[in-house]
């Protein structure tokens, strides 16, 4: 169960285009049965998106969107991560409501340095409005940081790491098959 | 149905349940030994590091899993968690056949004389229950042999001139050391330390019918495709049950230790696969379900004999939980010193085992098993970024080019540190669970700096560049992998819980064999001394038993 459900191409940029327009706050978009995600709604996948890029973004090699950490992460919020799934719908919504409320922009439309900035002070723990209230900005950012390395670090088996890219990037080959590989990598891993 | 009356139940299959099995059925005993997980694989979790034992994100790859099971755990401003198996604080081993020696590191340690004698050595430490076992080292050996030669362990004991004095070497020859490891082995000698080859649980040469280690990448943590690591599952249990007189019961969960109505422990009550309740009886009971496992085992066991829980009278069933405060340094260096011979950890000193200035014990320093990607994630100096390009780029140069010296700091015992049983929180199968509790003792964390402090300066005589240390024996909960302590072993009954030979105090026929008997939990990973604790308790109640004792 590696790709999402089916869903014909028409209705997708039928979907892509309603959540772009910007009318759409998620919590409206969060209707399960037009996403052609497990979990994730198709205007959260798009914010997720851009999230996971700013963990790991992109330079000589893939990033995060690429390397599909939003499958990962949506994969396991239907499954080992089930228990996380009031938590993302309440902190990707709290995310957009902050960005809409304060700048009329979702956070996606944000240039990539302020993304930066944005996510850092919610690292901090200084995001202000009810909703990030107990320390909950502190808490969503680190959720989101540790699934998005599991996503990019771990075994593609769970949907990220795309075509093995950062053990390629980090020189280590694989699969490790059993026994060893002994052969030495070109020093671009490629 | 009736289950068939037999003379022995051990509960787990783990390192020290699996030997005491074999101990009983070899000499005669019929035996039913439970597991609540079934046989592991190598496929179970491949070499995925998300599912691993050592990284258990995605869930534990040797069990248990997060729907059968949960615990509590006290947190240090009195609230409480409840969490589940694949989150650290819930303190894990495993839960299949072979336990955590399945996917264990391999490390295989024997204590030293003075780990036995810790109040004699250092005297009464405040706050502590530091105390002498009611054993000494000479009386442990031919046990710490046993499991050497019956389990199977590689290395060259002339090489640690502080390792304790023994009578034969090692079955097998040392493992060869890494590109990172031989440039420790300099840098040591150069210090005047005295480096050898960490002893492993690992064939390095074939030995009892299974292979040589083939160095995987994927070791610690991880099962063996070839089954070249040594455990309890693919030695003393296939014995044990080639032997006719013992019975594996697995994916069967043991839920209370019966007690008739004269007060005498009849057997167990257990969750059979299909959860359906039973009852199996024997003429003695021994507890093998680690250090946490047991302790609750014994507290569920409530009834008019023991009301507090069986052994319990004097309140020190689940006490004195400790796991080791692992403590080192990180070191980056010019070249990459990694060269993908795993499973990593190779070259240990025990220079900086006791008989260090102000400090109490102190613990063996190793280099460290290979760090998987997403281990490795965390690995970053102070200051550096957590997350972003910069993270990735750190991530892209310096994962080949990564040491780490580090090691188990003797953790000083406490009373406070303790194993409970929730009083509202049940399991899947309704049986309440353990509740963690306690914080380690203040004075851990400066035996840690002084380990760490010598850690970083070893990765520096070995070309590292830039060093920093990572200070353990913080505040907070110990145990994990490494847990022990909670039915301390001794001869006064008001302050332990078993006799020298795993017995409970006042209870004839009923056993403990696990890490929960180890009054302290040396400077050293304790695997070994648990299956030596096996040999002997197993030993024990095999030799009275063939004398005609039948512990009524
Ligand atoms: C990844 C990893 C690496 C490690 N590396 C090392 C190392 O290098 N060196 C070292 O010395 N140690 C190492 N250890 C630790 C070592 O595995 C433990 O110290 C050891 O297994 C503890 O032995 P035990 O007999 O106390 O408990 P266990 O071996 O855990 O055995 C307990 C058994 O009882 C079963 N059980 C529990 N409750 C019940 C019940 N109610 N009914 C039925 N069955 C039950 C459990 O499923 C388990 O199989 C490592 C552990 C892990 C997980």
């Amino acid at each position: 169960m590696d790709k999402p459900t089916k869903l014909t191409r028409r209705r997708f940029i039928a979907l892509s285009v309603l959540s772009a327009g910007g009318t759409c706050l998620l919590s409206r978009c969060a209707n399960q049965a037009l996403s052609p995600w497990r979990f994730i709604t198709v205007g959260e996948s798009n914010l997720l998106d851009a999230l996971v890029e700013q963990i790991i973004p992109t330079d000589d090699w893939p990033g995060g969107r690429d390397a599909g950490v939003t499958n990962f992460i949506d994969r396991q919020l239907a499954g080992a991560y089930s228990r996380y799934q009031e938590t993302y719908r309440k902190g990707l919504l709290a995310i957009q409501e902050t960005c809409t409320a304060k700048f009329h922009k979702r956070f996606e439309e944000f240039s990539f340095e302020e993304q930066t900035q944005f996510l850092k002070i919610m690292e901090g723990g200084k995001m202000e409005g009810r909703q990030w209230g107990d320390g909950f900005d502190r808490y969503f950012f680190r959720l989101i940081r540790d699934h998005s390395m599991q996503g990019f670090y771990g075994s593609p088996r769970h949907g990220g790491n795309k075509d093995n890219i950062s053990y390629k990037m980090m020189k280590l080959d694989y699969p490790v098959i059993i026994g060893q590989n002994r052969y030495i990598l070109k020093s671009d891993g490629k | 149905m009736v289950n068939k009356h037999v003379n022995a139940i051990v509960v787990g299959a783990g390192a020290g349940g699996g030997i005491v099995a074999k101990e009983l059925s070899v000499a005669g005993l019929s035996v039913v030994l439970f597991e609540r997980g079934g046989w592991a694989t190598y496929d179970d979790s491949d070499t995925d590091e998300l599912r691993s034992q050592r990284t258990t994100v995605l869930g534990n790859g040797y069990g248990p899993d997060d729907l059968h099971y949960k615990r509590v755990v006290v947190n240090n401003d009195g609230t409480t968690t409840t969490v589940l198996p694949s989150e650290g604080s819930y303190n894990n081993i495993a839960a299949c056949v072979g336990s955590g020696t399945v996917s264990y590191g391999a490390m295989a340690w024997r204590f030293m004389q003075e780990d036995f004698k810790l109040k004699t050595t250092y005297g009464s430490i405040e706050g502590s229950t530091l105390e002498d076992w009611p054993l000494t080292y000479e009386d442990l050996e031919s046990c710490y042999e046993k499991a050497e030669w019956e389990i199977g362990v590689a290395g060259d004991a002339t090489q640690n001139p502080f390792g304790a004095p023994r009578k034969k070497p090692y079955p097998m020859p040392p493992f060869s050391h890494n590109r990172e490891a031989k440039l420790m082995v300099d840098a040591a000698k150069r210090l005047g330390y005295h480096p050898f080859p960490i002893p492993m649980l690992r064939n390095s040469i074939p030995y009892h019918g299974r292979p040589a280690c083939i160095r995987m990448r994927t070791c610690c943590g991880f099962a063996c495709p070839v089954n070249a690591k040594c455990g309890t599952h693919n030695t003393v249990i296939p014995i044990a049950i080639g032997s006719g007189n013992c019975e594996l019961r697995i994916n069967s969960v043991v839920s209370e230790i019966l007690v008739n109505d004269q007060g005498k422990i009849t057997g167990v009550t257990y969750f059979d696969e299909k959860n359906n309740k039973q009852n199996q009886t024997a003429d003695l009971v021994v507890i093998s379900a680690s250090a946490t496992e047991t302790a609750r085992l014994l507290l569920n066991s409530k009834s008019k004999f023991f009301p507090k829980g069986i052994g319990n009278e004097n309140d020190w069933v689940g006490r004195n939980l400790q796991g080791h405060a692992y403590t080192g340094a990180y070191g980056i260096f010019e070249e990459e010193v990694y060269d993908d011979f795993g499973p990593g950890a190779s070259v240990a000193i025990s220079d900086f085992n006791h008989h260090n200035p102000g400090i109490m014990g102190g613990g063996v320093l190793c280099n460290e098993f290979i760090r998987m990607p997403y281990l490795f994630t965390g690995v970053r100096p102070p200051g550096a970024a957590r997350w972003g390009k910069e993270h990735k780029t750190f991530q892209r140069l310096n994962f080949k080019r990564v040491a780490q010296a580090v090691g188990p700091y003797q953790e000083i015992p406490k009373f406070e540190s303790r194993v409970e049983v929730d009083p509202t929180v049940k399991d899947f199968r309704g049986i309440p669970v353990v509740r963690l509790s306690g914080t380690r003792h203040e004075k851990d964390i400066e035996g840690c700096r002084f380990m760490s402090e010598k850690a970083e300066l070893w990765l520096k005589e070995a070309g590292a560049v830039h060093t920093w240390q990572s200070v353990g024996g913080g505040k907070g909960i110990s145990g994990g992998q490494h847990q022990a302590g909670t039915c301390r072993m001794g001869n006064d009954p008001k302050t332990s819980v078993t006799d020298k030979y795993g017995r409970i105090h006042a209870v004839p026929n009923l056993f403990v064999a696990d890490g929960s008997l180890n009054v302290s939990n040396g400077g050293f990973n304790p695997v070994l001394t648990i299956m030596a604790l096996g040999f002997r308790v197993g030993g024990y109640i095999a030799g009275e038993w063939l004398k005609g004792n039948r512990f009524k």
